[in-house]
């Protein structure tokens, strides 16, 4: 057996500088000549789910403040980026999602009260990752990446259609993991999106310390991957340009980065500082560029939810939708799993080995003792 | 001392023979890695398998240690069974946070839900005359994660039938192939299942002392037992196998009939599992002890080039020496007045 020498797919264009646009942040439709918006029921959809990952964002901040998490990432301002995303995903596709992205469980369907396990501190994961095609949250920077290269081409193997929405901050595309990642997808042309919410910050780090290339989405191309550079706030833009590199990729078109120009509006988590390290003034430009403010705009002007008092009582609706959400959030947040110390030892290897035993008893003697 | 066997099964041929066994028996099983298609790997434990069963089940990825580990632990959550190798023991390292991070935790983090049957398949430690990068001994850095199962062989039949349990464990496996044994022979018929890999066992029998030693050092430590025989010290050799998680008991059992142990390995000394060793065997044998265990292992110096190599790999002559220290002059005898030593 040799190895034959021959390149897979012609060389990708280069992404457009301008990130595509479908609405404008006066709730304004754009023209584009690749992409057109999604029908008015899908506008609508994703206007709800922002909504309720609004909500959610602005509960879990507050159970983070009151000490009830011991820490929540929030993404408020960023959920057009991951509703959109996450919306486009068909029924058997997975999600590799990080801890910046519990608005994207809530909107892949997650139990809200399960997404926070990790943050309330009871357990790494709260959901079973196959009951929701959801990998855990995950922390170390760019390393879920290639756990989507590797389920989706075990998937294709296994003769199934399945594709993996990876995604990742504008920070962790440094990561030597996301280059590898994006090369093993290229290489062995696996369905996956990457996703990259360019927020505009690593912590404390901006993106230009962070990075030479013209965008991130430029980075595709020398990988021979489709790169798409997208208006993040903008869940029209976002949803339509995932939807296509979902088709394409399922198609056999290879596997893409989508990066989406958004921003964090709140703290990197509830420890952090940003006054250090960041004007204010920054903040505000991009509040008025609020995916919420833009995708109700346009549902009113365009009678997308009827005429006026429909608009109204459909909105009032949501709202309520999301604050039941959130009050059951914070009700049900002391539920969960019980706290059993003897769970430590259960599931490290798949039967409990002599040594784990011996700790075992080691601590029930200790609790016996308090 | 007797000849290294000259025919038979080599280490080597009895890991390829395991790995086409494991495909052939199982179409969930691919195994993957920097050259282990046509080329068959660069120590040919490969070889001949991408021929045999396509490139679909075996096959050569991008040269990115990470994204092999990362992308096992992806076809893992599918219900795969990747049997990847990673070239070298130093050539590992790029892969470390993927190992560390989400191949040792991903059940513990899923509560049980997600398993993850990978195996990583890596030629360690030296005495190959490998330039620098190309003899570590590793196995400290893993065993020091819980989660992981670590397993070395020692034999060529070990080497089969521990492969062969590594491919269908449940559990992530750290398969440590102890490279210059990988031409070392032994007459046995494949396939073979020798005990289960998590239980040591005792290689040579012995009343004097307990050499305890896994992987490249079990011959080493086997030569020195003969040796001690010629010279009228009966050594018992232990082969520990699966380092993590240890199931301690037949070391300490044979600990205990001896009532001495010298703990050898490869790697350097200081922090090496060889100290974990000790003191396990110090917390439960105490009073069965005629003297301290000792560690007989490399320098604690970085791997030394080619020509030097020799003088910090362990042969049968440094384990002897540790033997000799084991204070078998200080016997006590009760005298009726505090005691005194035999001269
Ligand atoms: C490998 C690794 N290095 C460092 C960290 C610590 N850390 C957590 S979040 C973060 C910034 C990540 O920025 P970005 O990727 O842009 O994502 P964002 O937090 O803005 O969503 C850092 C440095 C980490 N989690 N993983």
């Amino acid at each position: 057996m040799k190895h034959t020498d021959e390149r897979p797919r012609p060389a990708p264009a280069l992404p457009t500088r301008e990130p595509v646009r479908l609405v404008d942040r006066h709730g304004r439709r754009v023209g584009h000549s690749s992409f057109t918006a999604p029908d008015p029921a899908r506008l609508v959809e994703l206007h709800r789910a922002m909504l309720i990952g609004r909500r959610f964002n602005q509960q879990a901040g507050t159970l983070a403040r009151q000490g009830r998490l011991a820490v929540y990432p929030s993404s408020t301002g960023q959920e057009a980026a991951q509703v959109g995303g996450v919306l486009a995903l068909s029924d058997q596709d997975w999600l590799f999602p990080t801890y910046r992205d519990s608005v994207a469980l809530v909107a892949h369907g997650v139990d809200p009260v399960r997404t926070l396990t990790l943050f309330r501190g009871d357990w790494h994961c709260g959901y079973d990752p196959h009951r929701y095609r959801c990998a855990p949250q995950c922390t170390p920077l760019a390393t879920n990446a290639s756990h989507a290269v590797g389920l989706t081409y075990a998937a294709r193997r296994k003769g199934r259609d399945v594709a993996a929405l990876a995604m990742m901050g504008d920070g962790a595309t440094s990561e030597g993991d996301a280059h590898e990642a994006y090369n093993f997808a290229a290489v062995w042309n696996t369905p996956v999106v990457f996703l990259v919410q360019n927020n505009h910050w690593a912590i404390s780090v901006p993106l230009h310390r962070q990075t030479a290339a013209p965008t991130l989405a430029h980075k595709a191309v020398g990988y021979g991957m489709k790169g798409y550079h997208v208006d993040g706030n903008d869940a029209a833009a976002v949803y339509a340009v995932v939807s296509h590199a979902l088709a394409e990729a399922r198609a056999g078109g290879g596997p893409a980065i989508v990066e989406a120009v958004t921003y964090r509006v709140d703290p990197h988590t509830n420890a952090d500082a940003p006054q250090r390290y960041r004007d204010p003034a920054e903040v505000e430009h991009w509040k008025e560029r609020d995916p919420l403010i833009r995708s109700e705009r346009l549902i009113r002007d365009e009678g997308l939810l009827g005429d006026a008092e429909e608009t109204e009582r459909a909105l009032a609706a949501f709202g309520a939708e999301a604050d039941r959400i959130a009050d059951t959030v914070r009700e049900r947040l002391a539920d969960g799993d019980e706290l059993d110390p003897r769970s430590l030892f259960t599931d490290v290897y798949a039967t409990v080995p002599p040594l784990l035993e011996q700790e075992h008893a080691l601590l029930a003697d200790e609790l016996r003792e308090v | 001392m007797a000849a290294a066997p000259t025919t038979g099964v080599s280490m080597g041929e009895a890991l390829n023979r395991a790995l086409r066994d494991a495909i052939a028996d199982d179409p969930d099983v691919l195994v993957y890695g920097e050259d282990v298609g046509p080329l068959g790997g660069v120590f040919r434990v490969t070889d001949g398998l991408a021929g045999e069963f396509g490139e679909e089940r075996v096959f050569d990825s991008p040269l990115a240690e990470s994204g092999i580990v990362g992308t096992a632990i992806g076809m893992a959550m599918y219900g795969l069974r990747p049997v990847v190798e990673l070239q070298f023991d130093a050539f590992a390292y790029p892969a470390f946070e993927q190992v560390v991070s989400h191949l040792a935790k991903m059940r513990n983090r899923t509560r049980g839900a997600v398993a993850l049957p990978v195996v990583l398949r890596v030629p360690y430690g030296g005495g190959i005359g490998g330039v620098e990068h190309h003899s570590d001994s590793s196995e400290a850095y893993y065993t020091h994660t819980p989660g992981l199962r670590v397993v070395t062989p020692g034999t060529p039949a070990d080497a089969y039938s521990m492969l062969r349990e590594a491919v269908e464990c449940d559990d992530p496996v750290v398969f440590l192939e102890p490279k210059r044994r990988y031409w070392s022979r032994q007459e046995v018929d494949l396939p073979v299942r020798t005990e289960p890999m998590a239980t040591p066992v005792v290689r040579r029998p012995g009343t004097d002392a307990t050499l305890i030693a896994y992987g490249p050092m079990v011959e080493t430590a086997l030569e020195a037992a003969e040796t001690a025989a010629a010279e009228g010290r009966s050594l018992e050799v232990v082969d520990v196998r699966q380092l993590a998680p240890l199931d301690d008991g037949v070391v300490t059992a044979s600990v205990r009939r001896t009532g001495r142990a010298v703990v050898v390995h490869e790697a350097s000394v200081f922090g090496g599992y060889g100290a974990e060793l000790a003191a396990r065997i110090g917390e439960r044998c105490f009073h069965y002890l005629e003297a301290p265990v000792l560690r007989v292992g490399g320098l604690d110096v970085p791997y030394p080039p080619p020509k030097l190599e020799h003088h910090h790999l362990p042969d049968a002559h440094r384990v002897l020496a540790a033997v000799d220290r084991l204070q078998w002059e200080s016997e006590w005898v009760d005298d009726g007045d505090g005691g005194r030593t035999l001269p």
